[in-house]
């Protein structure tokens, strides 16, 4: 049943495995949706999805599958009555039903012409409302893509409540805010091989096992402590147009340096491309500037780096020597090649752009982004963007 | 079987009400989710009250290990007593079962809540899958199992900070609190106050909304920040009047300085 919904909302990107699926079938089976279409879709979330943030995907798959499923509002009282109460499903040739071939507005309209004659309680059959039958509307019956009437519904319908699509601010792939940048970071772990360094760190549990088997007497067991070794190095464009999304890499910005778990961290900034010097202030004066070369022959190999910029410059920024915006700095070599000299030093590298994908294919800006793209991995400054980039920073290569 | 219909002193959402019941009915986790102070805890407390169930409480720290839920081994005790000669043959004496261990043991059935799962380690949730699923362990030191007589109605809360692992996530029931809408919070005071003047009320819960509507808010403020709220306006016993134009003691409602400021812009603007 509703085998199709299942690979909807795999298609559209739900993880939903045969697990849950099953669950839900069961679930049905007990009847906790409560023959409503309404108690289906809450049922059906419950066991399905597994964070809020897919609510929102859930909604429209939901839509999308359902979307020609009509409820009726208005039932006379006793038609809801003998609907209330169902029979056993009884048995019905899918095939022969299957080629009456009746469009929803056809449906509905024999309904209401039917809602006007009859004036009984009708179970079974291929005609009359009524449940477990198989005419095209009633509940607990066989018909493919009939109506349901009646049974235990609320006020609002599934199609409603999944159309409202409340959830749509819980998606993942929204910008974040300092707390869930941290919580990001939090990955980005790798913790020091046990072998290496002096054990300073008493091990209780094995103390007290040691000690049991020396009957009593203190024998103290000592081991390595585990740190994270990551060292992060990070380069932050503070240029005109990152101006609009200060307050997004100022989250970013609070969320690393309040990590403190990593061996080292180093920030520096840049104005739109990293030619010769990087500073060491968003101010970007000639008194904070320290030589590029420099910071790169002073951090190793083993540095992760994460730049956070727009990308967007004019092409000369990034292509011809002496492209820096800067009147008094020129530079001999065009900043794509100092991004290479990076790049050539660190394997671990990304690049985080706070502008949304559609600019990164046209619009101003779109042509350095697909350069420095094609140099640097580059992820959107989001949650969803942040968690991938960071995968791929610690993923083993 | 017993349905579950919130509680006097709780106020749940009837879809709220339909995952503990789903959740009963298919024997598996209930994972509660919501911005805070939208009453995660306080749900395994009504849940127990109007089922007529025992609850029990494990509180996950920092340092919490899945251990410390199934039982844990008092190999110190169980040293010192053998140092002054007691007899210590049976293991059983220094076997201290932990929160999960006892919700099994419970002879009828129980509402076992683990609290706020996000805040120990990463590995936490992988490593109850066995009991959770089968609601079984071991006991390799007594070669004892102990299986549920009765299945608890597990209730598990996260407050999001970090990620669960899907294999755990596919065995739950999953809830998304939402944070009540007027007409909800509405229902919520007055089952907290007793008798509370309608005019005060309306006006309290205008002003809230209208500051949890603010553009910026570092952190929103929450029901029990409303709750608190409205206690101190009737023992201060400002005028409902006063309310939305003056905002007396927004301290209570906004922790954070920059929030207030916020706040204080906001008012200076003529928006407010």
């Amino acid at each position: 049943m509703f085998t199709g919904f299942f690979f909807l909302l795999r298609a559209r990107g739900l993880k939903v495995s045969l697990q849950e699926w099953r669950t839900l079938l069961e679930g049905l089976e007990k009847g906790l949706h409560g023959s409503s279409l309404t108690g289906f879709y809450y049922l059906a979330r419950a066991v399905l999805v597994h964070t809020e943030a897919d609510f929102d995907r859930f909604d429209q798959v939901f839509l999308e599958y359902f979307r020609d499923v009509q409820p009726f509002d208005e039932l006379p009282k006793e038609l809801e009555e003998w609907l209330s109460k169902p029979i056993d499903p009884v048995e019905y040739d899918p095939a022969a039903l299957k080629n009456q071939g009746l469009d929803i507005e056809t449906i509905r309209q024999m309904l209401e012409q039917r809602m006007k004659e009859q004036h009984e309680r009708h179970d079974g059959g291929t005609h009359w409302v009524g449940t477990g039958g198989a005419s095209p509307f009633g509940n607990s019956g066989y018909y493919p893509g009939g109506i349901r009437v009646g049974g235990q519904g609320r006020n609002r319908s599934a199609l409603q409540v999944a159309g409202e699509r409340n959830f749509r601010d819980f998606r993942e792939d929204r910008v974040l805010e300092t707390r869930q940048f941290q919580m990001a970071f939090r990955r980005l772990r790798q913790f020091s091989a046990l072998e290496d360094g002096p054990k300073t760190e008493l091990e209780l549990d094995e103390t007290i096992k040691q000690t049991g088997d020396n009957a009593g007497q203190l024998r103290l067991v000592f081991g390595r402590p585990r740190r994270n070794t990551v060292k992060l190095l990070m380069l932050f464009d503070s240029g005109g147009s990152m101006w609009e999304f200060t307050k997004l890499t100022a989250s970013l910005f609070q969320a690393v340096s309040k990590e403190s778990k990593f061996k080292d961290l180093k920030i520096y900034y840049f104005h739109n491309c990293f030619y010769d010097d990087l500073y060491t202030a968003p101010g970007c004066h000639h008194a904070t500037a320290v030589s590029t070369e420099w910071v790169l022959s002073q951090l190793g190999q083993d540095y992760k780096v994460i730049v956070v910029g727009d990308a967007s410059m004019a092409p000369y920024e990034l292509l011809s020597p002496g492209g820096c915006s800067d009147y008094y700095t020129y530079n001999k070599e065009p900043g794509i090649d100092w991004i290479g000299k990076f790049t050539g030093r660190y394997d671990r590298m990304i690049w985080l752009n706070p502008l949304p994908q559609d600019n990164w294919e046209r619009g101003y800006g779109s042509d350095t982004i697909r350069i420095i793209k094609k140099a640097v991995p580059m992820y959107r400054l989001t949650l969803e963007g942040l968690q991938q980039g960071l995968k791929y920073l610690t993923a083993a290569r | 079987m017993d349905q579950f219909r919130g509680s006097a002193g709780y106020v749940a959402s009837p879809e709220l009400l339909g995952s503990v019941n789903i959740a009963m009915a298919l024997e598996k986790p209930l994972l509660v989710k919501g911005e805070p102070g939208t009453g995660k805890t306080m749900l395994a407390q009504a849940a127990a009250e109007a089922l007529g169930m025992e609850l029990l409480v494990w509180s996950i720290k920092s340092t919490t290990k899945a251990q410390d839920g199934l039982y844990v081994y008092d190999t110190v005790q169980r040293l010192y007593d053998s140092q002054f000669g007691a007899d210590v043959s049976d293991i059983g004496k220094y076997i201290k079962l932990g929160m999960l261990g006892q919700a099994f043991k419970k002879e009828s059935r129980c509402v076992l809540l683990i609290d706020e799962i996000d805040k120990a380690d990463i590995e936490f949730p992988n490593d109850l899958l066995w009991e959770l699923d089968r609601m079984e362990f071991y006991i390799p030191e007594t070669k004892e199992t102990v299986t549920a007589a009765q299945r608890p109605l597990v209730i598990i809360t996260s407050n999001a900070e970090k990620e669960l692992p899907d294999a755990f996530l596919r065995r739950c029931i999953f809830h998304y609190i939402d944070f009540p809408d007027e007409e909800m919070m509405e229902k919520i005071l007055r089952v907290h106050f007793d008798n509370l003047e309608e005019k005060l009320l309306h006006q309290t819960l205008e002003a809230f909304y209208a500051v949890r509507a603010l553009p910026g808010l570092q952190k929103k403020p929450s029901t029990s920040e409303l709750i608190d709220w409205v206690q101190a306006l009737q023992i201060g016993g400002i005028s409902p009047s006063r309310i939305q134009k003056e905002m007396p003691f927004a301290g209570v409602l906004l922790k954070k300085n920059e929030d207030l400021d916020t706040l204080t812009r906001a008012q200076k603007s003529k928006r407010w």
